[in-house]
């Protein structure tokens, strides 16, 4: 398979956006990223979005958003694997381009959240419907389970998990495009009120409207562009059971361990030469179990990792430098892709104020449900 | 030989006290502070709350496991099943389904719900015992379970509370309390009723006692001993529906009974009344403690009106069978929880969260 | 949920049936086509055991559509003798009672309906094994 690279990037601010549709959010995503490509070329498009059918009632995503984007006859897909979706798509657009089936990929995710739908019935529906959602719970549920399990294996402590909000909070204050923007402290986020105990709201990703697009390419478009170049050094993805009480240990990601293992391997880099990272912190919680199943940190450290500073900028491994899904936002679909946005924004040296400088290397971790499904993106400036 | 060869009975964890709901009204000065609380006029201490996921299903299938449990049978050999409440979750669905299913009875079973306010329970205990009876099948199990409800601020609100009991029925030597005689009165008697689509029952207030309740248990008692060519002392426990503490003690007194011969299964005082599970639950208490041979006389009473008696006598089999499950003194006196008047409420369904 | 996709279920929310895998003896729960130990395809039925032990567990304050009413609710992942873990409501119960391994029994309790016109729900709960 062939190289490819990232030439174009675009996205929407994140955030309750009430006079932007959800085909609105993707075109105006989209278009930027095109621009950006400047490549006058489009093969192919493959939008990530989670549950457009019931957050708004709008299914085949497919002809809607290649039309509404002016990109018909242009073929595309929708890929769909809960949170995780836009790194799906983007997977999907690599193998397009790597492949040699086509030169020029637009890969994408876009979320519409707050056209007032039954959100926490909505993102429920990652979970087992027959067998966990039947019985009442819910994500931030599932995510307070996989706390108590942890607290209980490793020791972790509650302030230490409260550490991860507070630390990317801080990052989005220097994101203009952020949905959260606001300083908050340990106190703060241990005393919001109870959502799924111990998780509390502080603890829980908002709701978010938003979109995400890239431009993938091969070598010979990429050379065309006047941007940094940006290239997908090695991917990797994994699944696990769909219910948290089938897993084989309740405090550990196993398939994001997976997918960054097979990154790893093609990309021939090891956890230590990432120099910033973007991780799915769709709950405290999760940031904390993410840098341990990408090996960041020794299995059970996250917690000490977090309320230590060593995921800081200023850390050994800047983690969530956008301010990650607690206050860049989650539009659940464009996350994947935002994700993978805010590292190509690093590698390029763009990213303002909260530039890690000399980043060479990024990694961007994107999950489905409560750790069912998962993507690891490893790019490199060239 | 025919009889009860298996039985169970459960009440929910939940309580309020009377007080409690006294106090909502501005009652708190009616009745006397007495031992564990105040009572009223009712007698009453405490009644059953069912939790908000409980409902007659529920406690039917809790009761009926405890009375499979007892008899020890496949339940695939029970031939019916019927369920008598006056609080089936559905209008049109049999509960009886539901409770087959859960209790892995069928398809080889007849079902049917019953509903006759509060002798339902015994009602479908007089059908089931006529299949065996009759020859028809092996077993037949019989149940009566309410999560009766009272409308707020009325004196059915102190009362009306949630249990169940259930009775497998068999022949021979299974039988661990036989069934001697049984006789049922009816008379066409508006004294209590829902209409369709109501959320709480009406009543006829003071109508509710002599031309109603008294009548019914009094006239069916007499007929069914002189059926039985027996007398009030010759009975070691008799059980009577107990709609308060003071109905089956004057019941009793009218016809030579003396408290001592109540007192086994008089549950009203800490559970309230359980409607179709009534006297059914107090029979099952009153089997928790029976001896072999003691006579036993059951007689339920339902508005609308009519009543069931039952003439009995526990057997040998029954000290053995008995501590297959859990007694119903154990459940009363185990973990309970308290509620206020405002999760009553909440639980009871007396409002609701909007979408 | 509706009738026909409630009504299949019916063996597993009332019962507990589920099947044993007749290659590498691992038990599934709901009962599945393709083993996931072993891909193996032939299975026998069991039924697990009433009583299990409490692996973790939550309090959900903020509750999906139909569940509001009963917040705050406890759901915990409970293991039972035969090796599988089930997702269920911890209930009649006070959180601080609970611990890990506390011992559960399994209730058949009404989990909701499916709208006000709708048929009901039921399914297993647990309950202290007191």
């Amino acid at each position: 398979m062939r190289d490819v690279y990232v030439i174009g990037a675009g996205i929407t601010p994140f955030g309750e956006l009430w006079n932007m549709s959800l085909r609105d959010l993707f075109v105006a995503a989209a278009k930027d990223a095109m621009k950006d490509a400047a490549v006058g070329r489009l093969d192919g498009m493959y939008v990530g979005s989670m549950s457009p059918g019931l957050f708004v009632g709008q299914e085949h995503l497919s002809s809607l958003l290649a039309d509404y984007l002016g990109a018909v006859p242009v073929p595309c897909v929708r890929v769909e694997s809960a949170c995780a979706s836009g790194g799906g798509a983007f997977r999907s657009a690599f193998f397009e381009v790597a492949s040699g089936a086509s030169e020029v990929v637009l890969a994408g995710g876009v979320e519409k959240m707050t056209d007032f739908a039954d959100v926490t019935g909505a993102l429920a529906t990652a979970s087992d419907q027959e067998y966990e959602g039947y019985h009442g719970v819910t994500f931030p549920g599932l995510y307070a389970m996989m706390a108590r399990a942890h607290m209980r294996a490793y020791g972790t402590a509650r302030d230490e998990i409260a550490a991860v909000a507070v630390k990317n909070h801080e990052n989005a204050l220097l994101n203009a495009g952020a949905h959260l923007r606001v300083r908050i402290s340990v106190e703060q986020v241990m005393s919001s009120p109870p959502v799924a105990d111990p998780l509390r709201l502080l603890d829980c990703a908002p709701v978010s409207d938003g979109a995400c697009a890239l431009v993938l390419a091969s070598e010979a478009y990429a050379k065309q562009s006047k941007r940094p170049l940006v290239r997908v050094a090695g991917i990797g993805a994994a699944t696990d059971t769909i219910a948290l009480h089938a897993r084989s240990d309740l405090a550990s990601l196993e398939a994001v361990a997976r997918a960054a293992a097979k990154a790893y391997a093609a990309s021939s880099r090891r956890p230590k030469d990432v120099q910033v990272a973007e991780v799915h912190d769709c709950f405290t919680i999760a940031e904390i179990m993410a840098i341990e199943a990408l090996g960041f940190v020794g299995r059970g450290r996250g917690g000490p990792a977090s309320k230590g500073g060593e995921t800081s900028r200023e850390g050994p491994i800047p983690v969530n430098t956008s301010g990650g899904l607690k206050a860049k936002g989650h539009p659940v679909g464009a996350t994947g892709a935002a994700q993978i946005f805010e590292i190509v924004t690093q590698l390029r040296g763009e990213a303002g104020k909260r530039q890690i400088r000399g980043a060479r290397v990024g990694l961007a971790q994107n999950m489905g449900g409560s750790g069912g499904s998962a993507t690891v993106h490893i790019l490199e400036l060239v | 030989m025919f009889g009860i060869v298996g039985y169970g009975a459960y009440v929910p964890r939940y309580r309020i006290r009377i007080s409690e709901i006294a106090a909502q009204w501005g009652r708190e000065s009616e009745g006397e502070t007495q031992g564990r609380g105040l009572t009223n006029g009712t007698g009453l201490v405490e009644k059953t709350v069912p939790g908000m996921d409980e409902d007659a299903i529920t406690i039917a299938v809790e009761a009926a496991r405890q009375a499979l449990a007892r008899a020890g049978i496949d339940p695939r050999r029970v031939g019916a099943l019927y369920v008598g409440s006056e609080s089936h979750p559905y209008a049109v669905k049999p509960s009886g389904t539901v409770v087959a299913e859960a209790l892995g009875i069928g398809p080889n079973v007849h079902v049917a719900d019953f509903e006759f306010a509060c002798k339902a329970g015994t009602e479908a205990m007089f059908c089931a015992l006529s299949h065996v009876k009759a020859g028809e099948m092996e077993f037949a199990l019989a149940i009566g379970a309410d999560t009766s409800q009272g409308a707020p601020a009325d004196p059915l609100e102190y009362t009306a509370s949630a249990g169940g009991a259930a009775f497998v029925f068999g022949r021979g030597e299974r039988v661990m309390c036989e069934v001697l005689h049984t006789h049922t009165v009816t008379s066409d008697t508006p004294d209590f009723w829902r209409r369709e689509g109501r959320k709480y029952p009406s009543h006829a207030g003071r109508y509710t006692g002599n031309p109603a309740y008294f009548k019914h248990v009094v006239g069916c008692a007499e007929a069914i001993l002189e059926k039985s060519g027996a007398a009030a002392p010759d009975f070691d426990h008799v059980v009577f529906h107990m709609p308060n503490e003071k109905f089956p003690i004057v019941a009793a007194k009218r016809l030579g009974f003396s408290t001592a011969q109540l007192e086994a299964g008089f549950l009203v005082r800490e559970i309230g009344n359980t409607y179709s599970g009534s006297s059914p639950m107090g029979l099952a208490a009153v089997l928790d403690r029976a001896k072999a041979g003691d006579r036993i006389l059951l007689v339920s009473y339902g508005s609308g009106s009519g009543s069931d008696g039952f003439v009995l006598r526990a057997t040998d089999a029954l000290e053995g069978a008995r501590g297959r499950a859990p007694s119903l003194r154990s459940q009363l006196e185990g973990h309970r929880i308290h509620l206020s008047y405002a999760e009553y409420a909440k639980f009871r369904g007396k409002y609701d969260v909007c979408g | 949920m509706p009738a026909p996709r409630y009504a299949r279920e019916i063996p597993q929310r009332y019962r507990f049936e589920a099947t044993r895998c007749q290659n590498c003896r691992k038990v599934a729960f709901p009962p599945r086509q393709v083993c996931s130990a072993c891909q193996g395809e032939a299975f026998e039925p069991v039924v697990l055991s009433d009583e299990g032990a409490l692996v973790t567990w939550t309090v959900i304050h903020v509750a999906p559509k139909g569940f509001a009413m009963q917040t705050p609710y406890v759901v915990g992942i409970v293991e039972l003798p035969e090796g599988v873990r089930v997702t269920a409501q911890i209930v009649d119960v006070d959180p601080s009672e609970l611990d890990f391994g506390t011992r559960v029994r399994r209730v058949l309790r009404k989990l909701g309906e499916e709208n006000e016109s709708g048929i009901l729900h039921y399914g297993y709960k647990f309950v202290i094994a007191r």
